[in-house]
């Protein structure tokens, strides 16, 4: 892979809560504008790799970190946490929006940044509505509780949420988990559309959901001897049909986790 | 043939009866509902009881005079209760208007950032810790410990005499550990996906604090400001001894005066007029559920408005 395509780089890469070591030398390259999907057995460190990103790790106490993970070049750990979060959104497991109107959620996170003007802020709500494939759903009712939505459009207004601060790279922990079949697949193509402008890290549990979605896919595992760790990195096509470790092909066909 | 094949086929060559009937486990449950609807109805009847008997005894007292003159004064209890009204309500206002931003402010500072602490000295970690166990002993302590307090330190030591400020302090001090312990609760329910979204979108801590735990805890820390409201006018003890009894209307926040609960305690201890003090009682409570009323809808109101419902 060339260089320009690299929108985030993990080198020896390193997790412990307190005394418990979660990750253990990571070093992948996640491509710019691609999907990259993030599978492995429960406990293997998968979203814990994906919270390194925007550091949302920094939350728990005695979460210590060594190794570096570079975005454009400069370490994350070195970047102001909060113009970080910024440049790399987050979408989580179960849909969060805020108590708030459907318009305020989409505008908090540029209000935040300080934008004030209404008229761009319109702009801004309406984009990004679009962008998640909400707009036609939620145009009427934009003074509505974000709350009164269902779960499939929650997680899109979250979406739409995270897009509006436009960042480079969104993160997602699940996003499909607590949704429904048809939800799922209404989010699934969403995120394919998006990958046009956005790096997607996404971590599922779902083979499938893999499969359907993710350009590459990066495979987590752990075992007695090592914390979470990396087993292999490879286009998705590559990793679901000729994988090169045999432990891949064995969770990929279900013999565990 | 195997024990398990055996106990199998048992089950299956005869049906198993389950001892509890259908029609005792329905008794059951009726007579735990009843013994429910008992308790509630014996807790509403009480107060309905207590209210009745307040308000049966003191309304004949009540008309346009006694509301708008003020107390004469003397063992005769003539006179109104214009300025106790007055009084009462300047008390509140100034006493919510001291604790509520310490209150809050310490309950944000308890949840938010001592959390956070272990970063910090072991000092820090310390302090943290006694301030918590403070907040847990000031609630219990009985009222008129905060009146002594009060009259020691505001009243002689600061010299602010029998006053409006003096009562205000002392009874933000006596407050204070319900309105830190209800925002502590409040903050602590506010869910912790509401926090990493913000968070996640670049919002600064304090941000996210202000806009999002804030708002969400709203109603809870508005509970603990009314249960403070109900304190502040049912309180005697200690502004017996901070606000001083003078039934004249207090000019500025140095002056003396008397609260509803205080006219109350002297018209029925130190005077001949009952009547009247079941009046100024009646109107005490009328008071506490405006207070109250008022305080929720507003809630409700700003809650509404920035929850879009």
């Amino acid at each position: 892979m060339e260089q320009n395509g690299v929108m985030l780089r993990v080198e020896d890469y390193n997790l412990h809560y307190g005394d418990f070591q979660a990750l253990s030398d990571v070093c992948v390259d996640i491509p710019k504008h691609h999907i990259t999907a993030v599978i492995g057995p429960s406990g293997c460190g998968k979203s814990t790799f994906l919270r390194s990103f925007n550091r949302m790790n920094d939350l728990i106490p005695n979460v210590s970190v060594d190794g570096k993970i570079y975005m454009d070049g400069e370490n994350l750990f070195d970047v102001d946490v909060v113009e970080l979060r910024k440049q790399i959104g987050m979408v989580f497991q179960r849909p969060n929006p805020f108590p708030k109107t459907i318009y305020d959620n989409v505008a908090y996170g540029p209000r935040m940044h300080g934008l004030r003007d209404k008229h761009v802020l319109d702009e801004i709500v309406e984009t990004s509505l679009r962008k998640a494939a909400l707009w036609d759903e939620v145009k009427d009712d934009l003074k509505k509780s974000g709350l009164a939505l269902s779960g499939g459009q929650q997680q899109r207004l979250c979406i739409a949420r995270a897009l509006a601060v436009e960042p480079d790279v969104i993160l997602m922990d699940e996003p499909a988990s607590a949704l429904d079949p048809i939800s799922t697949l209404r989010i699934e193509e969403l995120i394919r559309e998006l990958k046009e402008n956005y790096t997607i890290v996404i971590v599922t549990h779902n083979m499938q959901q893999a499969a359907r979605v993710s350009d590459f896919t990066a495979f987590f595992n752990m075992n007695e001897e090592r914390a979470g760790y990396l087993v292999e990195f490879g286009e998705t096509s590559q990793i679901f049909t000729r994988p090169q470790e045999k432990i891949t092909e064995d969770y990929i066909t279900g013999r565990f986790g | 043939m195997t024990s398990i094949d055996a106990v199998s086929t048992a089950i299956q060559d005869q049906e198993i009866t389950f001892p509890a009937s259908l029609r005792k486990r329905k008794i059951q449950q009726r007579i735990a509902f009843g013994l429910i609807w008992l308790g509630g109805l014996a807790a509403v009847a009480m107060l309905v009881w207590i209210v009745g008997y307040v308000m049966s005894q003191g309304l004949p007292v009540i008309d346009l005079e006694f509301l708008t003159t003020r107390p004469a004064g003397g063992v005769s209890g003539e006179g109104g209760m214009s300025t106790t009204i007055v009084t009462t309500l300047y008390l509140v206002a100034l006493t919510v208007a001291i604790a509520t931003p310490l209150g809050v402010g310490s309950a944000i500072y308890l949840v938010e950032y001592a959390g956070e602490s272990q970063l910090e000295s072991p000092l820090v970690r310390r302090i943290v810790r006694i301030a918590r166990s403070g907040v847990e002993i000031l609630a219990g302590v009985p009222s008129i410990i905060f009146g002594l307090f009060g009259f020691a330190l505001f009243v002689s030591a600061l010299k602010l005499k029998f006053s409006l400020l003096s009562a205000g302090l002392s009874g933000a001090c006596m407050i204070l550990p319900v309105i830190i312990r209800t925002t502590e609760e409040a903050l602590l329910a506010v869910p912790r996906s509401y926090r990493e979204a913000s968070l996640g979108l670049g919002a600064t801590k304090w941000q996210t604090i202000v806009n999002v735990i804030i708002p969400a805890a709203l109603p809870g820390i508005v509970t603990g400001i009314v249960l403070s409201v109900g304190r502040i006018v049912a309180e005697t003890a200690i502004f017996w001894v901070t606000l001083g009894g003078s039934y004249r209307l207090p000019r500025n926040l140095l002056s003396a005066g008397r609260s509803m609960a205080l006219h109350v305690y002297s018209l029925a201890s130190e005077t001949r007029a009952f009547d009247k003090a079941m009046g100024t009682a009646a109107i005490l409570i009328i008071t506490i559920v405006v207070l109250n009323l008022t305080i929720n809808i507003l809630s409700r109101r700003l809650t509404a408005r920035s929850q879009g419902r």
